[in-house]
């Protein structure tokens, strides 16, 4: 039996993911609560928000600690990957550290002047897809973004995307995976990546 | 763990860091999004012909699911009731419609305070759409921002090229849509003495995440997009613009994108009446090499 955990934070689109969940027949828990999320089989870390505000409040609950030392596969959408990562420019924050990675502001041009429109707002592809939860997914796929910030490519990156550089569309390390995009507002791709997911 | 998808790929830690548009590394960039736009009055579907009369057009949900299993690639839904019950009404909708629904949607209508678009986020909105509340109180647009973040905030703009005498034209040459464009509130239906090109430029300084933006010159005319004014708009601001008023043919949606640099495409009739189906508008604009989402 899954039980899934959604981790409660001062972030929005909580309710999206717990909807998106719904509909695929699975019920989740809204929680903060350290033995819930302990307990739970699946843990999804979603999230609209700034990183300067959400580190803080995490850190005062605990809520960090617990997350990098969860073993179950833990998903973090969003806000949640970029958390995911080591630092942010957002405020110079400094993040959770599961993937040692820096998150970049996408600036307002490119080399040649091309203005550059933030957020990175609408459905955009992804290529070079490399991991379990991208089963059934095909390559250049399309998901929908809305983001200002970027995870940069690494040796984590299992989903490539480009809007005006390549950056991370999701990352994987052991147990700990991040996408940029919104799974739950992605259609039925999005969807297929948390079916997948969740039979990890 | 195995790589499912990857035998012919090169490492993606040997990617260059610098630069590049479009697909030079793979992947398509950003697509154009179509944007079926659902007027809501007592919880059933509505469009109105110039904003004026309005026809029964199905039950919103369902009409949603359909056009989400077609391919569009965002929603609108404008409530157009005034009353304090159907504004009630309105939010029970908008969290069936979260719900059931697996793209995202803005909603909009009657908004005026924060406290509104937060009932409409708890109910599952994606984004929120703000028009004459805007106009009354531009700090309302600071305002949302601040509480939600800018990529939850639409400023809708509805506007209209104007003579001296402030009587409507459509004369281009005469008057240039920067300096004889200007808002109009209450459905369309009431000039002020905005001028649409400052106006966009103030709200997308105060934080605004996107503009929706209906020229009354064109809607329901089905004659093609208002390209002079749109063009305007996406030159002055650094966010996105969905262009509004006046799709009638497939041609049309290639020319907001392409001579106006428009960023969506918004309609409604010819969506709900089944004049342009979207599976078949996108396959015609990726013939056109329009990037959409198929």
């Amino acid at each position: 039996m899954k039980q899934v955990a959604i981790i409660k934070y001062n972030a929005g689109n909580i309710r999206s993911v717990l909807f998106a969940l719904e509909r695929l027949g699975v019920a989740a828990t809204v929680t903060d609560d350290h033995e819930l999320i302990r307990q739970s089989s699946h843990v999804i870390f979603p999230g609209v928000g700034a990183a300067n505000s959400a580190m803080p409040y995490l850190q005062e609950r605990g809520l960090d600690q617990l997350m990098l030392s969860l073993t179950q596969p833990f998903l973090g959408i969003c806000l949640g990957m970029q958390l995911m990562c080591r630092h942010s420019e957002e405020g110079n924050t400094n993040c959770l550290g599961m993937f040692d990675i820096a998150v970049r502001k996408f600036t307002a041009a490119d080399d040649d002047g091309q203005r550059i429109k933030t957020p990175h707002m609408g459905w955009n592809s992804l290529y070079n897809l490399q991991s379990p939860i991208m089963k059934g997914v095909d390559e250049n796929a399309f998901m929908y973004f809305v983001h200002s910030y970027y995870a940069e490519i690494s040796s984590h990156t299992i989903a490539a995307c480009n809007y005006a550089l390549p950056f991370s569309a999701a990352l994987q390390k052991d147990n700990f995976f991040g996408v940029q995009f919104h799974t739950e507002k992605s259609a039925a791709a999005g969807e297929q990546i948390l079916k997948n997911f969740l039979t990890l | 763990m195995s790589n499912v998808n990857s035998q012919e790929q090169q490492p993606l830690s040997s990617l260059p860091l610098g630069r590049c548009r479009g697909s030079a590394f793979g992947g398509s960039g950003l697509t154009k999004r179509i944007i079926p736009c659902l007027d809501i009055k007592d919880g059933r579907t509505v469009k109105g012909v110039n904003f004026v009369n309005i026809r029964d057009a199905g039950d919103p949900i369902e009409l949603a699911q359909q056009y989400a299993r077609d391919g569009a690639d965002e929603l609108v839904f404008l409530d157009i009731t005034a009353t304090n019950e159907g504004r009630k009404t309105f939010a029970e909708l908008v969290l069936q419609i979260a719900k059931h629904l697996n793209i995202p949607f803005t909603v909009g209508g009657g908004i005026s305070s924060v406290a509104d678009a937060s009932r409409l986020l708890e109910a599952g909105a994606d984004k929120v759409s703000i028009n004459s509340s805007a106009v009354k109180r531009p700090e309302l647009v600071d305002e949302l921002a601040l509480e939600f973040g800018s990529q939850f905030v639409v400023v809708a703009v509805d506007t209209r090229l104007l003579n001296e005498a402030g009587e409507p034209t459509l004369d281009y040459t005469k008057y240039p849509a920067e300096a004889h464009h200007y808002v109009h509130t209450h459905g369309g239906r009431q000039a002020t003495e905005l001028k649409t090109v400052p106006w966009v430029k103030e709200v997308y300084s105060r934080g605004a995440g996107e503009i929706l933006l209906t020229s009354m010159n064109t809607d329901g005319a089905k004659t093609g997009f208002d390209l002079p004014i749109t063009k305007a708009v996406v030159q002055a601001v650094d966010i996105p613009v969905i262009a509004s008023g006046g799709a009638g043919q497939k041609q049309h949606f290639v020319d907001v994108f392409t001579k106006a640099g428009a960023d969506a495409g918004l309609a409604a009739s010819i969506f709900h009446y089944g004049e342009i189906p979207v599976p078949e508008l996108k396959q015609y604009l990726a013939t056109q090499q329009i990037p959409v989402r198929l």
